[in-house]
């Protein structure tokens, strides 16, 4: 139990970014809660996991590049683009739904491992590639659907965007929801599992294979990891196949959600834009090798709750972008004071 | 140990030259070394040690030659294949990556894995073992490495080169960074890996620790191979001898007699971090003084303090009766000082390669040449022209790149843009590296002539006979202090080198037992 706690407190200590991030989301959002007229319960969670899940995946996808010290323009563009694929195929039979589902992932995953060919073999500034690739994803976004339309199975569209219990329901599982045992968990939002489960599926076994340590070696001294004869330009095309997949799966979600597909250039933009201010409250440097796409998870989770409070105080809406640019202001100078230990003025620069 | 069992050599390098760019790193190298034995590499700076290194473990290619190992011809495409030679080498820039943890840096290129992931608890337990056989049990594998003092980073390092099982370790300048007790663990660690059969090769500039260490010595000179002999072959003042050859290239303009000079700066127990630890110096007007000694003994980091550019300097430094130190560069060339400072590195430091010759010359003065906030184009031209007039920079147009320009004379455009600020104290930090012999000649000529103007000037250089030729006086400096002052005919090659590392008098001796390193 001791080394437990000493193993917690050496990481706490090494990720006070995240930490921080992860205290700051629970905070506001107990109080927001408190708040909330009908707070602390399931319809609530469940109306804010919806509309989290989207953020949260493309902050995932934005956070891996970053790791590498880059910076991908581009996820907003492939969600869009994998949701008005999704918004297409997600109806049927079984099989294509399924069928459906791993073409949009799939579709997310191509075009990040597209950037990543781009940037390693042309040797580009991912920042440059991935606008130029965001552009082209919104192009083919476009022709796909021209405009906002499409067809989803209203089963899988509400099984997927309540909680469990409506979803054995919709399935005929665990006698419909209603048996004994499933009672204690009956309450979870699918969302939630959707977007934690991919996580830990993904995500934490990816950071302890050789290429996901080599993400971390690049963005903390590229040098260094070279002459340690680490394989950079596998991890650099992961990182973006990566950051591809994870876009696609906001896209999928997104058409789930919505049921539909919209080529909207300005809201693929906002959730570039979003993605980046996630990923630095996650706690993730933009300089690359420290945080993790889990941090920047939080961060977009951060980002949304900010977004709640102005529907149950009676905030102008409008005052929303100021907010959060606000906090994103702070958190950001709170990362910087680490700059104030720099004795030799010459390395701030290097 | 056995030497028979390891008569051939190990590693064997065959007419061996390396270009970087065409300037000459090594050339025509035979040299060989054998496993069980430690092996020392001596040179001055410059003298192709490191391209050694680095060609022998993969880092870079050699131009011509060939490299044996165990009598196959290799040729390393990367620092991974030297490393599956049983090559491995501790850098002297570290190579660990600050942002990961300390048990992940020792097993970063081939860490313990249980179905295809890393096994962070195989990895924190290896990292353990290989930590307590250098006695730095205190090391928590799982910190990370940029909370490590540089001493434990040098120890990580050694502990991350041991897990790749040498046959060959190298280790350039490993010592450098550690204390005295940390230093006795390496060499008994060393010369336990000798019985087992490693073979070692040991760069140093610390002669006593080669004494004490190395079985057999290697001198390099010019980035030619000189001499190998067995320890004790040898007198000290033989092996300097060869260090130097006798080779003079360089002709410098003739000194003035030595006249006493009212100080101009005076610096007095300036310290830093651990990389200036009491440092004493005046410079008089009209003097250029030398910075002499290997590389990285706090000269740097001199020069940079009093421009500057370090935070938390300690101790004082006076100008003219004024406080030297700043708290930026901006305020170390304002009126009131009057410092200018030519930087190590003119690509990132000394210059903007992408903008024109007219703005990098006018970078550092803008006020000179503007009225209000406007620059004011004719002011402009006429202090370009004259700086390009003065220090005769050969470019076609003043509106081109300065990355246009050879490397002499974008140097000279680093050193025009000063001379527009009217400094009274120049800073140069190894101006002439990397430049033609003509260049060089030019800078040695305008160095005096504007000491002769009533100047003070600091010179660090890494060339001994620069030292010798341009300088009034040289201080040598060691372990972030000046160990020597030499002035007149004492300033020789002998008497640098021997300051330098740190031989023969009793009071470096004292210095050196002192920081403990």
């Amino acid at each position: 139990m001791r080394s437990l706690f000493a193993t917690l407190g050496v990481s706490i200590r090494q990720n006070r970014g995240f930490y921080g991030a992860l205290a700051m989301f629970c905070i506001i959002y107990f109080f927001y809660h408190v708040l909330h007229p009908r707070g602390f319960s399931t319809n609530v969670l469940v109306a804010n996991a919806n509309e989290s899940v989207a953020l949260a995946f493309v902050a995932m996808a934005q956070a891996i590049p970053v790791l590498i010290g880059g910076l991908d323009l581009s996820v907003g563009a492939v969600m869009t683009l994998t949701a008005c694929i999704a918004s297409g195929l997600l109806h049927g039979s079984p099989e294509q739904i399924v069928f459906g589902m791993v073409v949009t992932v799939l579709t997310g995953t191509a075009f990040g491992f597209f950037n990543g060919l781009v940037i390693v073999l042309g040797r580009l500034q991912p920042i440059i590639v991935t606008l130029a690739t965001g552009a082209i994803a919104m192009g083919f976004a476009l022709l796909v659907r021209p405009s906002p339309g499409g067809r989803v199975d209203g089963d899988l569209n509400w099984a997927l965007t309540n909680s469990l219990r409506e979803f054995a329901d919709v399935y005929g599982l665990a006698d419909g929801g209603r048996a004994d045992w499933f009672q204690p968990v009956a309450w979870v939002p699918v969302p939630l599992i959707i977007l934690f489960g991919v996580a830990a599926l993904v995500w934490v076994p990816f950071r302890r294979t050789v290429t996901g340590r080599t993400l971390y070696a690049i963005g903390s001294a590229e040098g260094a990891a070279y002459m340690s004869g680490l394989p950079i330009a596998r991890a650099k095309i992961a990182a973006f196949t990566l950051a591809g997949f994870f876009a696609g799966c906001g896209g999928l979600y997104l058409a789930i959600q919505t049921s539909t597909g919209n080529a909207d250039i300005p809201q693929a933009g906002a959730y570039t834009l979003n993605s980046i201010a996630s990923v630095v409250l996650g706690g993730v440097s933009l300089l690359g090798g420290i945080g993790s796409a889990i941090g920047a998870l939080i961060g977009a989770l951060i980002l949304r709750v900010i977004s709640f409070y102005f529907r149950i105080l009676a905030i102008d809406p409008l005052l929303q972008p100021l907010v959060e640019g606000i906090v994103l202001l702070l958190a950001v100078s709170l990362g910087a004071v680490r700059a104030l230990r720099v004795k030799n003025r010459l390395e701030l620069f290097r | 140990m056995n030497t028979s069992l390891y008569e051939h050599p190990f590693v064997e390098l065959n007419g061996v030259s390396k270009f970087y760019a065409g300037v000459r790193a090594l050339e025509g190298v035979d040299f060989a070394c054998r496993r069980g034995s430690i092996h020392a590499v001596l040179g001055e700076n410059g003298a192709g040690k490191s391209t050694l290194i680095k060609v022998m473990a993969g880092v870079v290619s050699p131009t011509e030659g060939t490299l044996r190992v165990e009598g196959r011809a290799c040729s390393f495409s990367g620092p991974s294949e030297a490393v599956s030679e049983g090559i491995v080498c501790v850098f002297q820039e570290l190579s660990l990556m600050p942002d990961l943890s300390v048990a992940d840096n020792i097993s970063i290129s081939d860490p313990p894995r249980r179905m295809g992931l890393i096994d962070r608890g195989a990895q924190n337990r290896r990292a353990e073992e290989l930590l307590a056989r250098i006695n730095c049990e205190d090391v928590d594998p799982r910190m990370l490495v940029r909370e490590l003092s540089l001493s434990r980073r040098q120890m990580v390092e050694i502990a991350k080169a041991l897990g790749k099982n040498p046959k060959l370790l190298i280790l350039d300048e490993a010592t450098s960074a550690l204390t005295a007790r940390d230093v006795e663990t390496v060499y008994r660690v060393l010369g336990e890996l000798r019985d087992e059969g490693v073979g070692m090769l040991f760069i140093s500039h610390r002669m006593h620790e080669v004494e004490a260490l190395c079985d057999r010595l290697s001198v390099f000179r010019n980035g030619k191979h000189i001499e190998t002999f067995d320890r004790g072959e040898r007198t000290q003042d033989d092996i300097v001898k060869l260090m130097i050859g006798r080779e003079v290239e360089h002709q410098f303009p003739p000194k003035p007699e030595p006249v006493a000079r009212p100080a101009h700066l005076i610096v007095s127990n300036l310290a830093w971090e651990n990389r200036l630890n009491g440092v004493d110096l005046a410079v008089g007007r009209g003097e250029i003084v030398g910075l002499g000694g290997l590389d990285g003994q706090g000269q740097k980091e001199l020069l940079l303090a009093l421009f500057g550019c370090l935070r938390g300097v300690k101790g004082s430094a006076s100008i003219g009766g004024n406080n030297a130190l700043t708290l930026s560069p901006a305020e170390a060339k304002s009126s009131a000082r009057r410092i200018a400072l030519v930087p190590e590195d003119r690509k990132t430091e000394g210059l903007m390669l992408p903008m024109s010759i007219t703005d990098n010359l006018l970078a550092a003065s803008f006020s000179r040449v503007s009225r209000g906030p406007f620059i004011d184009p004719q002011k402009a031209k006429a202090a370009v022209a004259a700086g390009i007039e003065k220090l005769r920079i050969k470019a076609g147009s003043p509106d081109a790149a300065v990355a246009t320009l050879s490397g002499g004379n974008q140097q000279k455009v680093v050193i025009a843009k000063w001379l527009m600020t009217d400094p009274e104290l120049i800073l140069l930090n190894d101006p002439t590296r990397g430049i033609d012999v003509g260049t060089k000649q030019e800078i040695y000529r305008l160095m005096r002539d504007l000491a002769d103007a009533g100047n003070a000037i600091l010179f660090y250089s890494t060339d001994y006979a620069e030292l010798i030729g341009c300088c009034d006086r040289v201080a040598v400096m060691y372990g972030g202090r000046i160990v020597a002052e030499l002035q007149g005919e004492a300033i020789t090659e002998e008497a640098i080198i021997a300051a330098s590392l740190n031989i023969s008098t009793a009071r470096t001796a004292a210095i050196y037992a002192e920081s403990g390193v």
